[in-house]
Order: C-alpha cells, then sequence, then structure tokens
C-alpha cells in the first residue's frame, strides 16, 4: 500500500472530467469513462472497480486517485511522447503498479544513464521531481556537491573533465564529479540528460520501438565527401580495430549498434551501455581518416636490439598509454615499464641522437618521408 | 510549436568553438521566441545527422552558424540532415544572397526551413559595427577611426571573400568611419600590413569568424604585430608603428550574433513577435574601458 497518500487537486479534477467528456481513458492500469446517462464515472484500476457520481469524484479511494494524478502528471505535465517514455523508465513503471511504484518513489527510484544517477521522487498530487547527480557522488552529501537550477548548465559542465580537458566526446566516461541538480521537473530533467548525453534519449526510444536507424561503417564512407573520402580506403580489419580503439566502453558509453555493414559484424565488443549508438560518430571518422593515412604505408622489417625485458617495457608503455593509466604510476615506481625515469633510461639507453630506435633509421633508403598532411584544419572549414 | 536548430561547425580539439553557438541559443531560447532552441554540430554532439530528431516542432528553422555559402552549407549541412531534394539553386544565390529553402527532412519526415549562412545576412554589418563599438567601449565611435573586416580569402572559398566585400562596402556606405577595408589572411591587401592600409592612427579589426580559435586568436593578432607570442596576450588597443589597432576577435562572439539568427528565421516565415528588438536592447555593451 502506498505511503504517499495522493490527493486530487481542482486543477487535476477538472482535467480528468474535460478528458472524460470527449472520451474514455486508458493509461498505466487506469480505465475510466463517463456515464452521460447516469452522471457517473466508471473508474477501474488493476484490484477495485468503482462507480461515482459526479459530485463524487473527490471521494475516490487512496488507490485509485493515485492512479488519476499519474494520468495526470503523464499526460498533462511531461511534453512528449519521448519524455513520457523516458519518465516512464526512470521510475521503473513497467515493473510495478502505480501504489507500489509510489510508495517506492516516497523514497526514490535511482536509474543511472550513462555516469548520472537520476533519482525520482513524488509528491501527494503525483508530481516527480528529479535528482541528478554523478555516479560516483552517489553517497555523497547533497551539501557537499555544487547545486544548479538551469538544466542547460549540464553542458557546461560536461565541456571539460576533472583536469580540465577538452571532452569532445560527450558519451566518453569522463564526466567530473562535484556537482548536483537537486530538483528538476520532468521536462528539466530530460533537457539536463539531453545536454550531457546530446540526442541519446531519442536514439533509446526510437530503440524501444523498433525504429532505430543504423549507419553502418559503410554507409558512413559512402556518404562522406571533401577530406573524409579517405576513409574509404580504410581496409576492413581496420575498422574492427578502429572500434575496439574508440567503441570500448572504457572509451565511449553508447552501445555500438553499427557493423561494418548490415551482414557484416565487426568482432570488436558493442558494450554494454543503456543508450545505443547508431552510426560511426565524428571522431570515429576522424580517427578513421587517420587510420587510413597509416594504413597506406607498408609494413617492413626493422631489427631492433633490446633486451626481453625492455621488449616487454615497450609493450608496457603501449598499454599504459592506451589504458589512459600514466598518472596512476607513481613517481618511484622504477619497477613499472612506463615510469617516466625507467622510459628516460629506455631513451638514453637506445636511442641515437636523431632520436632512431636502437640506431635503427625509420627510411633505411634515407629519403625522408611521412604520410603526408593534406588537412584542412577545422576553424578554417567554418568560417 | 516552433523550433529553432542552429547548425555550427564545433570542434574535436578547440572546446570555445562552440561557445557562441550557445551563448545565441542561451540568448534566443530566453526570448521566448520558439518553443525550442536546439544546436547541432559538424564535429561535436548532437550531431548534424541526428539533430533534427532532438527537434519536435510543427514548423523548424535551421540557420547555419556560418559565414559563408560554400561546402558546408550547400553540400555538407544539406546531406547530414538528409533534406530530399536539395540543390543549391534553391536558394537562387549569387554566393551571398541565399535566402531560405523548404525541403522534408527524411530523418523526421517534416518539413523545414533550411536558411542561408549568418554571415552573409545584411543584419551582420550591424554586428560588425556593433564590436567596433564594443572593443572600443564607445557606442558612437567612428570620426577619427579605420576598420578593417579581415577574412580567409579566396583559397578555399571564393564566396568568402564576397561575404567580406560585402560587409566593408555596407559600412563604408553608412559614412561612419573615415575608412573601411577588407583585409585578408591569404592574400593581398592582407592583414599583416594593416597600418599601411589605413590612415587614421586608430583602426579597428574585426575578423569575420564564427569562433575564436587559431587563427584569431594566434595567427591575426602575431601577424599584425600586436605580440611577439599570443601566450603573452595583446593590449587592446595596441600600438604597431604608430597606428593604436583595437583588435576585436572573431565577430560571430559578438551577443548582437543572435539577431542575425533571428533574421534569418524571420526572413524564412518564422513568427518572432519582437525578439528581435529586445535582443538588440539585451545585448548592447555595457560602456566602459575594453579590451584587458
Amino acid at each position: 500500500m502506498s505511503v504517499v497518500e495522493p490527493t486530487l487537486s481542482e486543477t487535476q479534477l477538472a482535467a480528468f472530467r474535460e478528458q472524460l467528456a470527449d472520451g474514455v481513458i486508458d493509461h498505466d492500469g487506469l480505465a475510466a469513462d463517463y456515464d452521460a446517462d447516469e452522471n457517473a464515472y466508471h473508474i477501474e484500476t488493476p484490484d477495485r472497480q468503482t462507480t461515482v457520481s459526479a459530485d463524487g469524484l473527490e471521494t475516490v479511494p487512496a488507490e485509485q486517485a493515485a492512479y488519476i494524478t499519474n494520468w495526470y502528471f503523464y499526460t498533462q505535465q511531461v511534453g512528449t511522447e519521448i519524455k513520457q517514455a523516458f519518465c516512464q523508465w526512470l521510475e521503473q513503471s513497467d515493473e510495478r503498479p502505480v501504489p507500489d511504484r509510489y510508495a517506492a518513489l516516497e523514497s526514490g527510484i535511482e536509474r543511472e544513464w550513462g555516469q548520472l544517477e537520476i533519482t525520482t521522487t513524488v509528491s501527494t498530487d503525483g508530481t516527480r521531481h528529479y535528482e541528478i547527480r554523478h555516479v560516483d557522488d552517489s553517497d555523497a552529501e547533497a551539501s557537499a556537491l555544487t547545486a544548479h537550477t538551469d538544466p542547460f548548465d549540464a553542458r557546461d559542465i560536461g565541456t571539460l573533465d576533472a583536469d580540465d580537458r577538452y571532452r569532445p566526446l560527450r558519451t566518453a566516461p569522463s564526466l567530473k564529479q562535484g556537482w548536483i541538480f537537486p530538483e528538476l521537473s520532468a521536462n528539466g530533467v530530460y533537457d539536463a540528460v539531453e545536454a550531457f548525453y546530446p540526442a541519446t534519449v531519442v536514439n533509446w526510444y526510437r530503440e524501444g520501438r523498433g525504429e532505430l536507424d543504423i549507419d553502418h561503417w559503410q554507409d558512413e564512407q559512402d556518404r562522406q565527401s571533401g577530406i573524409y573520402n579517405l576513409i574509404t580506403v580504410l581496409p576492413d580489419e581496420a575498422v574492427d580495430w578502429a572500434a575496439a580503439a574508440c567503441c570500448d566502453d572504457s572509451q565511449c558509453l553508447k552501445r555500438r549498434e553499427w557493423e561494418l555493414s548490415e551482414d557484416e559484424p565487426l568482432d570488436a565488443d558493442g558494450g554494454d551501455g543503456v543508450f545505443p549508438c547508431r552510426g560511426p560518430c565524428s571522431m570515429v571518422v576522424a580517427a578513421g581518416r587517420e587510420w587510413a593515412k597509416l594504413e597506406r604505408e607498408d609494413s617492413q622489417t626493422y631489427e631492433f636490439e633490446l633486451t626481453p625485458t625492455e621488449k616487454e617495457q615497450l609493450e608496457a608503455i603501449i598499454d599504459a598509454v592506451a589504458d589512459d593509466e600514466l598518472d596512476e604510476i607513481r613517481e618511484a615506481d622504477i619497477g613499472n615499464g612506463a615510469n617516466r625515469y625507467r622510459v628516460r633510461y629506455l631513451r638514453e639507453k637506445r636511442f641515437d641522437e636523431d632520436g632512431n630506435l636502437s640506431g635503427t633509421p625509420t627510411h633505411p633508403d634515407a629519403h625522408d618521408e611521412g604520410p603526408g598532411d593534406d588537412d584542412h584544419d577545422e576553424e578554417a572549414d567554418q568560417n | 510549436m516552433q523550433s529553432l536548430v542552429i547548425v555550427a561547425h564545433g570542434s574535436h580539439l578547440n572546446p570555445d568553438s562552440a561557445t557562441p553557438t550557445h551563448t545565441h541559443a542561451d540568448t534566443i531560447r530566453a526570448t521566448g521566441a520558439f518553443d525550442e532552441v536546439r544546436t547541432g554540430f559538424w564535429k561535436e554532439e548532437p550531431s548534424l545527422r541526428e539533430v533534427l530528431r532532438t527537434a519536435r516542432g510543427d514548423d523548424i528553422y535551421v540557420v547555419p552558424l556560418f559565414i559563408s555559402e560554400g561546402y558546408f552549407t550547400e553540400r555538407v549541412i544539406p546531406r547530414e540532415l538528409r533534406l530530399e531534394g536539395w540543390d543549391p539553386s534553391l536558394w537562387e544565390s549569387d554566393g551571398i544572397s541565399a535566402d531560405t529553402a523548404t525541403l522534408v527532412a527524411s530523418d523526421i519526415d517534416k518539413e523545414v526551413h533550411y536558411c542561408g549562412p549568418v554571415g552573409t545576412h545584411e543584419a551582420m554589418t550591424d554586428v560588425l559595427i556593433r564590436r567596433g563599438e564594443s572593443v572600443t567601449g564607445d557606442p558612437s565611435v567612428g570620426d577619427g577611426f579605420g576598420f578593417a573586416v579581415v577574412g580567409h580569402g579566396t583559397e578555399r572559398n571564393e564566396n568568402s571573400a564576397k561575404a567580406i566585400e560585402y560587409h566593408t562596402e555596407r559600412i563604408r556606405e553608412t559614412g561612419r568611419f573615415d575608412e573601411v577595408k577588407a583585409l585578408y589572411m591569404d592574400e593581398e591587401p592582407e592583414v599583416d600590413d594593416v597600418t599601411e592600409h589605413f590612415e587614421t592612427e586608430d583602426i579597428i579589426v574585426v575578423p569575420l569568424f564564427i569562433a575564436d580559435g587559431f587563427h584569431t586568436q594566434e595567427d591575426i593578432p602575431e601577424d599584425m604585430g600586436l605580440t611577439d607570442d599570443y601566450r603573452n596576450g595583446y593590449d587592446v588597443p595596441a600600438t604597431v608603428e604608430g597606428h593604436r589597432i583595437w583588435y576585436g576577435g572573431a565577430v560571430g562572439t559578438e551577443e548582437l550574433t543572435a539577431d542575425v539568427v533571428l533574421e534569418r528565421a524571420a526572413d524564412a516565415g518564422a513568427d518572432i513577435g519582437n525578439a528581435i528588438e529586445r535582443v538588440r536592447q539585451r545585448t548592447k555593451p555595457t560602456t566602459g574601458a575594453a579590451g584587458d
């Protein structure tokens, strides 16, 4: 039984009457209609069926009043179908009937959307209230977090990471902590989530309806023009490496649904994110262009002189950079292959004066040729 | 229900690239002229490919926050927005006169009004002059001042220079400044030699760029001799060869640019009430010392 004792306001009753004057209500366990001959309302909820006179609507049992406040909130206070679906997901509406849901909402229902923890609570009139904070601030005192009221502040919070580095990919798992939106409306929570993770709700919604349109890599390739035409020469196997490099959950919280083509899946893991990724993003396309340039080079055999431990050290350095672990390596942990002192030692020992590993020239034929750069810089593009 | 969608380039490298887009969106949102204001980017999120699905209006106005007509406004944006039947000839433009075209966007199966870029709208002239006022801190600045509008040049896009010439001529026609010239980064007359092109001791220099970045914050200040190293900053005004250079940075960061976005949407049929007048009032610079 609900702890929240719902009360129906005049506004809610008026909306209820108005709706039933035009037709019936069939919403989230509530079925209602108006019988003009009897001047009475039939109200049916999962465990109860009542008929009340037009004057007696205020007296409907608390359980049914809860259903009416729920109907009112979702149909009169939440803007669009997408927002309704999102708010229903936030309170796990498909798992509990309204009275149980209200009981759970009394203490708050928490859901995670990327790195956001969103808590829904309810007032006695059925209005929901939403709080958003970083998942890693779950146990923090609200008073210890910086409070925001404008949902669009989320845009600025998400621009830089905790080290003030720019986050070009909004869905990277690098959202900084320390903030809270303590009180948002349904429209506000949608706007804030949209600002943190643009277009994720609408794509999740489309996916839920079986309408998500996927742009696979080859579709993306075919669409490119200008400098990004180059991605058309990226070999298929490199697309798998690119997806593993960029789209792993450790790099992006979207769940990759695009493949090489509709009939050719990639081996790389698409991830477990709650919201889908419907096509290679601009970061992946820009990276793909760089890799297309690199893949134009042929492999060649080099001979390097390294001790076994030095070979492993090179591998440790690559792992540390790829897994973004450099900041975690302690200053004096010389035993770690990617420790700065250890790497400087290797450089002293194994690089010649031209910076060649083991004294082996990059181009033994002595012509110094890089992959070339026909970049069209970003700022120029827009101006 | 009306939606405004501002589309812009954005950047993977520069967090300030999208700042003008967001600022102008906020300014317009505050007027209440549209039921919603959305932003979409080539290099940021939501992408141009997905921005229309975030808009829920029945009447959707798309305004490119770009300086000139060209590759992005004619090819990339219409393709990514999936504007069915798009062809640049629908704008019937001579390179600076694009206004609007109404097409179905197949992503949302609805008509959208696709507007010309802000940079070629006549109201952008007012924004350039407003930047002159804000950088000098003088709302009536003009007498004794020269005004340079700076662009890339024609190397990448001939329409880019057309837009520069267009606004230069319009500023000249106001008769407000003693001299008005167009200068370029890649071709003659070059911004490097700014002092050689003006007789006036005071010269206002404003790049017709949307966002501040490498060119407007590093290249141009160094090329003009405002500073030896952009990292050390520069004075406004800075004295170069006996001239005082009032360097304004990218015009697109001027708050009044929001007005041009509104003008574009209004030209395309949006009902925006008196929002243009309110934005003009709201974005008036406070007088006082400019620069840092």
